[in-house]
């Protein structure tokens, strides 16, 4: 294991702290969005509570890609993705990622490594052991991190995945956000064992697991996994955390006993990093500046998704194939052309 | 170029090797194709050439192969994954229909899925109800995919290669009946480019559309009702997706009759769709209405009697042509 990729670089943990508060940030303003009904759609799945995937995030390389589940915001803006466009995604707008068609559940960027977020359970994991495979032929030193939540561990595809990884030796890190919940189903009655390492380690995959609230022990797991991964060996990394709040913005999660949710909501990424700072001698007023410009930056994304223009209307017909190949014909298009060519 | 006389089989190997030969991004990927060559031999000799980083023999996980094809396709790879049977494709839909057809449009255009499945169908070795059926139509339902569906050996070679160079997933549906079948090929010459229809057989009467092995029942079906004084134009759409309707339309108004004739089941099948968009769009040229001479509704039989009765022959396709020509006032 090569020490000084896995060792915490200094101000980690500061690092950590801003980046976590901007993914809590972002969430409360797009859960402001959707009460507005200023979001396309009533799919928005918020990451609030899961904010230490931005430990696993820090240790990826500028090199390496991933994919992640439709609860994808979190790891996407601690990626690097730009919040304003993110927002505009989110609103249906033309200046959004996806050019409005792709929304919150279809995040994606090149220009920071994203193949993009997906909607259907695990289905994204594949294509990072795919891009894995890409690497290991033409591009070593390259690791694609699949993410995806608990939901995804009782996916059969999961496992077909990390029998191929190891079987061929692949750069990939497979990394799974244990919110609890599978929608409304908590993991304890949709998983006959808990044992998600033991599933790993049968295949030969490497396992750690972080905790949830802590976003530096978080950062270190991934570290190790990722250098192995780097070398060939791939692995599993369990992050245990909690969902503070429903399924998507609607679901008050009525299945959830409150006493629960109290618990569950003290396991708090976020608070847990501003004590351990503050312990460690960080000044309060710098933590305060941090929470300040965040605030800024995303009321400024909230103003850009806001007024930035709905996609135009022929852009209903693009993209479905690449642009120099044969388009798909509108409908009225067709029906025009039967009655027309009628006698 | 030289003209080689080949079969069906080694005109699909040639494709595969003369692509990877000429773009070190493509490889091949699926259950049996290294060591075991293919389960119907297409990939024979492959692996001694290209060694097994680009020959990949995989582990019996279909949904896993095609979304690993779909990932190598994502990071800049040109995939070949091999579905043993086309009937498996059920297994993959959600990587092939969900994933691989939609992750250009739902990511705004920033990246494309070049990858070809490559499979197998259609009826003739009595593979019974779960290793015969014609489902190409499940993948011209999804709009994102392109179809494939050769018919002769010049268009194994060429489509099979235009397949593997379109920037967009392509369902490349082989037929078991036409491994071994013999044909020349002249590799620098396609019979049409990809997307384009070719019309096999010129004729005045009735126009019959099909694709993949049909097309030869239909040239069969075609000389016999020549004999009977009924001229058929056979075309074969070589291509479901895209689909060429202006060459069968051009057809139509000269024929004013069709048929539609494949292996699939009649109902929702490839032939509503060309019956439905000769209708629209040749209304004032039709004599008669457009038929269907389709697979029968029903899972294929075993029973070789049974297997050959659930799908279009010569003899039916002869039979109902002379229906459609009588029908005229």
């Amino acid at each position: 294991m090569n020490a000084k990729a896995t060792a915490a670089p200094a101000g980690e943990l500061f690092a950590l702290f801003a980046a976590m508060q901007r993914i809590r940030c972002f969430e409360e303003r797009v859960s402001e969005m959707f009460v507005r009904g200023a979001t396309a759609g009533s799919m928005l799945h918020l990451s609030i509570g899961e904010e230490a995937v931005a430990g696993i995030c820090a240790r990826m390389q500028p090199q390496d890609s991933f994919t992640t589940h439709h609860r994808g915001h979190g790891v996407h803006l601690a990626r690097g993705a730009d919040p304003k466009l993110m927002m505009a995604e989110i609103a249906g707008k033309a200046a959004g990622y996806c050019r409005g068609k792709g929304g919150s559940m279809h995040i994606a960027s090149n220009a920071i490594g994203s193949l993009g977020a997906n909607a259907i359970v695990g289905g994204g994991i594949p294509h990072s052991v795919g891009a894995a495979y890409a690497y290991r032929l033409r591009d070593a030193g390259r690791v694609s991190v699949a993410f995806f939540g608990d939901g995804a561990l009782q996916q059969g595809l999961l496992y077909e995945c990390m029998n191929m990884a190891a079987l061929w030796k692949l750069p990939v890190l497979f990394a799974c956000i244990n919110n609890q919940y599978g929608m409304g189903t908590n993991i304890r009655d949709a998983a006959a064992s808990s044992d998600f390492c033991g599933r790993a380690s049968a295949f030969g995959l490497a396992c750690a697991e972080a905790k949830g609230d802590d976003a530096g022990q978080t950062a270190a797991a991934a570290g190790e996994l990722l250098e192995g991964a780097r070398g060939g060996r791939p692995a599993l990394l369990m992050l245990e955390c909690y969902r503070f709040f429903g399924h998507a913005r609607m679901d008050k999660s009525p299945y959830r006993d409150p006493a629960e949710e109290e618990e569950g909501r003290k396991r708090d990424p976020l608070a847990a990093a501003k004590r351990q700072l503050l312990e460690e001698g960080t000044a309060a007023s710098k933590l305060d500046e941090v929470e300040r410009e965040t605030a800024t930056e995303m009321d400024a994304a909230l103003d850009f998704a806001a007024a930035a223009p709905d996609p135009q209307a022929g852009e209903l017909w693009t993209d479905v194939y690449a642009p120099e190949t044969i388009q798909p014909m509108p409908v009225g298009d067709r029906i025009r052309r039967a009655l027309e060519s009628e006698g | 170029m030289a003209i080689e006389r080949t079969t069906y089989r080694e005109a699909l190997g040639s494709a595969l090797a003369d692509a990877m030969a000429a773009d070190s991004s493509v490889l091949v990927v699926g259950e049996e194709v290294g060591r075991y060559g293919g389960a119907y031999g297409v990939t024979r000799g492959m692996l001694d050439r290209f060694g097994p980083e680009r020959i990949v023999d995989t582990p019996i996980s279909e949904p896993g192969i095609v979304g690993c094809g779909v990932g190598m396709a994502m990071a800049g790879l040109r995939p070949v994954v091999e579905l043993m049977y086309i009937d498996f494709l059920a297994l993959t839909m959600d990587q092939f229909g969900n994933q691989a057809a939609k992750i250009r449009y739902m990511f705004g255009g920033q990246i494309g899925v070049p990858m070809v499945l490559r499979t197998q169908g259609g009826t003739g070795r009595s593979g019974a109800a779960q290793h015969s059926q014609s489902l190409e139509a499940w993948c011209a339902h999804i709009p994102g995919l392109r179809v494939a569906a050769p018919a002769t050996i010049s268009d194994a070679y060429h489509l099979l290669r235009a397949a593997i160079e379109d920037p967009d997933p392509v369902l490349f549906a082989e037929h078991k009946g036409l491994y071994v079948s013999e044909g020349d090929l002249d590799r620098s010459r396609p019979d049409a480019p990809w997307g384009k229809a070719a019309v096999r057989r010129s004729g005045s009467d009735v126009t019959l559309v099909a694709h993949s092995k049909a097309v030869h029942t239909v040239l069969a079906a075609a000389d016999a009702l020549a004999g009977q004084g009924i001229e058929a134009e056979v075309i074969d759409l070589r291509t479901l997706n895209p689909l060429d309707e202006e060459t069968v339309f051009e057809s139509v108004r000269k024929t004013g009759r069709a048929a539609a004739v494949n292996e699939a089941p009649l109902s929702f099948g490839p032939g509503a769709e060309i019956a439905a968009r000769i209708s629209e769009a040749c209304f004032d040229y039709l004599d008669d209405p457009v038929i269907r001479i389709c697979g029968e509704d029903v899972p294929i039989p075993v029973a070789p009697d049974l297997e050959r009765a659930s799908v279009p022959d010569a003899e039916r396709v002869v039979a109902a042509v002379c229906q459609l020509a009588q029908t005229r006032p």
